[in-house]
């Protein structure tokens, strides 16, 4: 016997496909695949078309053809005579050389910003609140070219620095700030040099295992042994031993005043350090609200509890609030560094030469193969996102609160 | 019986008179010691900090005082300085209009100034509630009425394009009843075939019949500011919708709608602006039929609106995922089908608590109109590193430019940061 709740029977027919809701979904599903899939080929035989009646191909041969152009800064060797391929290769290290250094220091920033930002030193809290509000307000692009022309028109050019007159001198003799880069002393690494840097992992593990064995000490039996003067001295000493002994094996080449310019040494490009800073000022001030909220989230009683425990307001925030904000504030900074590397291709702006500059600048337009190159360059940005955005949501899932 | 006086040396018999309290504890003193030299940190801190504001307004004032405001070049400013420290401000007060409107021809300024003035009596009663609603009537017209001030031509463009917007609402009307997601649809391509085929023809017959239009301007004239406004206002009210669009999609359970938004919008948020103008200067002409033409302002508000939707998609969804369950529960237990729901109980929600990333996004989505300099299109950042720098007589002039375009900026955005905080307070129904 059938209850009076059961469905009544029916057989399908078209008209369900509209008016039922169990079956609605796949006619709009198959409608919408139906459209994206003649876009598509709209799109494509557009294309085709268009090439046709350029008399152009999709071809990536290009690739391996002589690039012919210069790249003022490089990490690996480079020379004109290398292939296209290559030079975007050293685009693309640029890249990350500015989006890893820019997401350190915009990441220093942040945090040191926005803990001031809650300060009760009425004058550093305002300061930073100013800080902020003008760095969010104005473009990134606007502050790259200010930063630029900081460093092209405040600073020296590299002819004061010349003969015995000159107008502008070194930083303790090894650094030299002009206005076409920063000079800095290159570190020689001669025979022997191996082994000093052997002793100084050595020693830097040997910290690690003291602050372990302390952390022991101190939840098992509640043992306080000084971590600061031993860990400092396995730092310094090991290192500063084995340097001498093996007869100071790494050394460093200055930067010296040539006949027209510095020789020697290391320059790092005024656009990398202009695009540099402002990235990681800008990027900063947004991390600098996200690590103040996630500090304004952490409940005020634990810091009162820490307080009435007996820590000091240093203590405080490093082991108490800092730990807690910390599981707050990674999910938007995440989406902070994703930025600051998506950013990092305005280095069109000041001639720093990434990836947008090599492959999506002077090879697109010598080679007049745009479809393939900024298809590449999409490529290379999507996989980067999807790389530091996997790599950060497994951090993120490491400290997340463990819930039943 | 002994009393007090007999054990103790002296008793008081009168309270005395309250003192005031130590200067340490009240006014400017008091202050002082807790806000800024609390500790003896905080105490160089403060001292750390009154420096660098030294150093910092010892810089800038007798550059801002000295400034020469009316020179011809940057070689009389320095004549006129002689020496001294001071801006040279007269490239502002000689180049604002490119500055402002690019190479807009300059007999219409009159023109474009009135589309900004009526921008914000259109945009009033969206931002301030307040406002009567007639106002509305407005905002729907501004789009067009914009549109004829700023490009000129016949005046019967963009009231057909009116009148094709006027036609989709009634189809939509008529198709209401039956299904409101089939409606939008079918009002929007009523709209979109009118638009196409018959907007031409039609404007061509008016024309003939009663000529009434403005000088027209191309699109490349269009420059400085003011393009960056019309980029940031147009791609911002464009995307909203669309990325509202998206977002339920993401929130759908239809897997293949599903799987489009997701892919679409993790691969717009996965690569820069930078790439998605350059498809829009060299890549878009490709996709379109042999032939086509269409101008570079369009292809850049068309890719700039696909990447602020993916932005909006993603503030809305964190919206629709705080909702509760039991609101989409109650929706449904109404007998509300999915777009009614949607509209009466579910978004309204939503959209109130994604507000502040809404208008996070809005401020980056303007910032980022200067991006376009980049693709060689004149805004204000085009106009100061082209034009303006590589002028003879502006040559050098950095800090004055590109102070006055931060300037410029952060009035705005500032602006529209503070009205989000004044709208969350305004909707806030919760009490705290």
């Amino acid at each position: 016997m059938s209850t009076l709740s059961e469905p009544p029977k029916q057989s399908f027919h078209m008209g369900m496909l509209l008016n039922d809701t169990r079956y609605r979904g796949y006619t709009f599903q198959f409608i919408a695949l139906l459209a994206l899939v003649a876009l598509f080929g709209w799109m494509v035989s557009n294309a085709v078309a268009n090439l046709a009646a350029l008399g152009q191909d999709i071809n990536f041969g290009f690739l391996s053809d002589q690039a012919g152009y210069d790249i003022n800064q490089q990490i690996i060797p480079y020379e004109s005579t290398d292939t296209h391929m290559r030079a975007a290769f050293v685009g693309v290290l640029n890249t990350l050389l500015v989006a890893v250094l820019g997401c350190i220091l915009a990441t220093i920033v942040g945090v040191v910003v926005g803990v001031l930002r809650l300060s009760n030193n009425w004058l550093i809290a305002r300061l930073m609140s100013v800080y902020v509000e003008i760095f969010r307000n104005v473009p990134v692009l606007i502050w790259i070219l200010i930063v630029f022309n900081v460093m092209a028109n405040a600073l020296p050019s590299p002819s004061t620095f010349r003969g015995d007159d000159a107008t502008a001198s070194m930083l303790l003799g090894a650094f030299a700030f002009t206005n076409s880069g920063v000079y800095l002393p290159l570190p020689l690494w001669l025979e022997g040099s191996i082994v000093v840097v052997g002793v100084f992992v050595v020693s830097l593990i040997a910290i690690w295992a003291l602050r372990r064995y302390a952390r022991h000490l101190l939840y098992s039996e509640g043992r306080v042994i000084p971590t600061l003067p031993i860990g400092l001295a396995l730092f310094v000493v090991p290192t500063l031993l084995a340097f001498f002994i093996m007869g100071r094996p790494i050394a460093l080449e200055y930067p010296e005043m040539g006949r027209f310019n510095f020789q020697n040494g290391i320059q790092v490009r005024g656009s990398f350090i202009a695009l540099w800073l402002a990235l990681s000022l800008y990027t900063g001030a947004f991390i600098a609200e996200n690590v103040r909220g996630a500090i304004q989230a952490v409940s005020k009683g634990q810091t009162e509890a820490a307080a009435s425990l007996g820590l000091r307001p240093g203590r405080i925030m490093s082991l108490v609030v800092l730990p807690q904000a910390l599981r707050v504030m990674i999910p938007p900074n995440i989406s902070q560094y994703l930025n600051l590397t998506k950013n990092s291709s305005l280095a069109a702006a000041v001639g720093y030469m990434d990836i947008t500059g090599t492959l999506g600048g002077v090879t697109l337009n010598q080679t007049g193969r745009s479809f393939e190159a900024i298809l590449l360059l999409m490529a290379f940005y999507l996989a980067i996102s999807l790389a530091i955005s996997g790599i950060m949501n497994l951090y993120n899932n490491s400290v997340k609160l463990k819930e039943r | 019986m002994s009393t007090h006086p007999d054990t103790a040396a002296f008793v008081r018999h009168d309270a005395l008179p309250p003192q005031d309290p130590p200067a340490s504890e009240v006014g400017m003193v008091h202050w002082l010691r807790v806000n800024l030299f609390s500790s003896i940190g905080h105490g160089i801190m403060t001292l750390v900090a009154l420096y660098c504001i030294y150093a910092l307004l010892a810089a800038v004032v007798p550059w801002l005082v000295n400034g020469v405001w009316d020179a011809d070049s940057i070689r009389q400013c320095r004549e006129k300085l002689d020496g001294a420290r001071g801006g040279c401000f007269a490239v502002i007060a000689e180049r604002w209009p490119q500055l402002l409107f690019g190479n807009y021809p300059s007999e219409h300024y009159d023109r474009a100034s009135l589309a900004f003035v009526l921008l914000f009596v259109a945009i009033a009663p969206v931002l301030f509630f307040d406002l009567p609603r007639k106002m509305l009537w407005f905002t729907g017209l501004f789009p067009f009425i914009a549109y004829w001030l700023i490009w000129g031509g016949s005046i019967w463009v963009p009231v057909l394009a009116l009148a094709g917007v006027v036609l989709g609402f009634f189809v939509y009307r008529a198709l209401a009843g039956r299904s409101f997601f089939g409606a939008i649809i079918a009002g929007i391509a009523a709209t979109m075939i009118f638009g196409f085929v018959m907007l031409g023809p039609i404007a061509g017959l008016l024309n003939s019949v009663l000529n009434i239009s403005l000088d027209p301007v191309e699109s490349r004239q269009i420059g400085g500011f003011m393009i960056n406004f019309i980029l940031g206002t147009t791609c911002i009210a464009l995307s909203l919708p669309l990325g509202i669009a998206l977002a339920l999609g993401r929130q759908s359970n239809l897997p293949i709608i599903k799987t489009i938004c997701v892919v679409f919008i993790e691969f717009i948020r996965g690569v820069p602006l930078i790439t998605l103008l350059f498809v829009a200067s060299v890549m878009l002409a490709y996709f379109l039929p042999p032939g086509t033409n269409f101008d570079l302002i369009l292809r850049v508000i068309i890719m700039i609106t696909l990447f602020a939707a993916a932005y909006m998609a993603e503030a809305i969804r964190g919206g629709l995922a705080a909702l509760p369950t039991g609101q989409y529960e109650a929706g449904a237990s109404l007998g509300l089908d999915y777009w009614q729901s949607m509209r009466l109980i579910i978004l309204p929600q939503a959209l109130k608590i994604s507000i502040p990333s809404i208008v996070n996004i809005a401020i980056g989505l303007f910032k980022d109109t200067t991006l376009v300099s980049i693709i060689s299109m004149f805004d204000m950042v085009g106009m100061i590193q082209g034009p303006i720098l590589s002028s003879t007589e502006w040559f050098g002039v950095y800090w004055e430019l590109l102070g006055f375009a931060a300037l410029l900026f952060f009035v705005f955005c500032y602006g529209i940061s503070q009205y989000s905080q004044y709208l969350e307070r305004k909707l806030a129904t919760d009490h705290h």
